[in-house]
């Protein structure tokens, strides 16, 4: 059995909290660092890395590469200044992508 | 619009074998891209559902480390979360939906830090970080799910966006094409006897007339 850890990406204030549960915490402030953390932590065994929409959004292509592997897999979550949006938009983006059509969000959006 | 193939009878006959497996692949893709279609919208809705759910419990324990750490000085702070009982650790386990790995993402949890996840005394601590930290621990189980879901539904999406791609390659480029020039050869060939026939009969009757 393989073991693998959990890591969290994201604005120290938002991501403290997680560093009590035994959850590798990485914080950062800007694009730049954020790449260098996630470099460093595809090289461990991560199996979920969670991080914040805001330091997502700065690092899109990092993050897309690492959509197409099995492993690690990455979570969005909102920061505390609340969310936006971009986790529901990736699930939109996919049911898009496969279906065609929008068929989760079409009803309620409009 | 058909593929270029000399009018011969070896020719028809390996077409009409591709047209065969041809016919048999496309039955089978759409098969696939059906009950991948069946899992994935199971998958999105589930998704979609955690997602808010764990979304707002996010959002309240923010709220809650928030005033934490307005109550609390940033030092006390950092000292009471500074070493965590135990580390999250997850075991990772492939799952084959229709020929796509996903992982199957488990926690490993200890059975000592359950149910109380706080690693520090109370005396030096607010209440409110208490709450905050208690809502993190409930919440954890779920976003590891979440991350589990989400990657399932993205490495689904895209084997469905390939599978219909191939199924409509198949069913309106590849199978028209060979139809169509099946169809060309057996009229070629069709004519050909014909000709031969023709010929048969005029040279007959060429014979017969020299020996009258």
């Amino acid at each position: 059995m393989s073991m693998y850890k959990v890591a969290v990406v994201g604005d120290k204030n938002s991501i403290l909290g997680f560093k009590a549960l035994g959850v590798a915490t990485y914080p950062v402030t800007g694009g730049d660092e954020a790449a260098r953390a996630l470099s460093e932590i595809v090289r461990e065994k991560v199996a979920v890395i969670c991080i914040t929409e805001a330091v997502a959004e700065q690092i899109k292509p990092q993050l897309e590469e690492l959509n197409k592997r099995l492993l690690p897999a990455v979570v969005l979550i909102p920061n505390n200044q609340g969310s936006l949006g971009l986790g529901m938009m990736q699930i939109k983006k996919n049911a898009e992508k496969a279906i065609g059509a929008d068929i989760l969000f079409g009803k309620e959006g409009s | 619009m058909e593929i270029r193939v000399n009018p011969t009878r070896m020719e028809f006959n390996r077409l009409k074998g591709r047209l065969k497996m041809a016919q048999r692949g496309h039955k089978l893709l759409k098969d696939k891209r059906d009950e991948l279609m069946r899992v994935f919208l199971k998958l999105v809705r589930e998704n979609k559902e955690l997602r808010t759910s764990v979304e707002k419990e996010l959002s309240r324990s923010f709220a809650n480390f928030l005033l934490a750490s307005a109550v609390m000085s940033g030092e006390t702070l950092e000292e009471a979360i500074m070493y965590p009982k135990a580390a999250v650790k997850v075991d990772v386990k492939t799952k084959n939906v229709m020929s796509v790995h996903v992982p199957q993402i488990t926690n490993l949890e200890d059975k000592e830090t359950e149910g109380d996840a706080t690693p520090y005394g109370f005396a030096n601590t607010s209440g409110e970080l208490d709450s905050s930290i208690d809502t993190l621990a409930k919440v954890l189980p779920h976003l590891i799910r979440l991350a589990e879901l989400e990657k399932a539904v993205y490495l689904l999406a895209d084997e469905i966006d390939k599978t219909r791609r191939r199924v409509n390659a198949l069913e309106h480029v590849l199978i028209p094409q060979l139809q169509h020039t099946i169809k060309y050869i057996s009229m070629k060939l069709d004519e050909n006897e014909r000709g031969a026939l023709v010929r048969l009969m005029k040279i007959k009757d060429i014979v017969r007339g020299d020996k009258k």
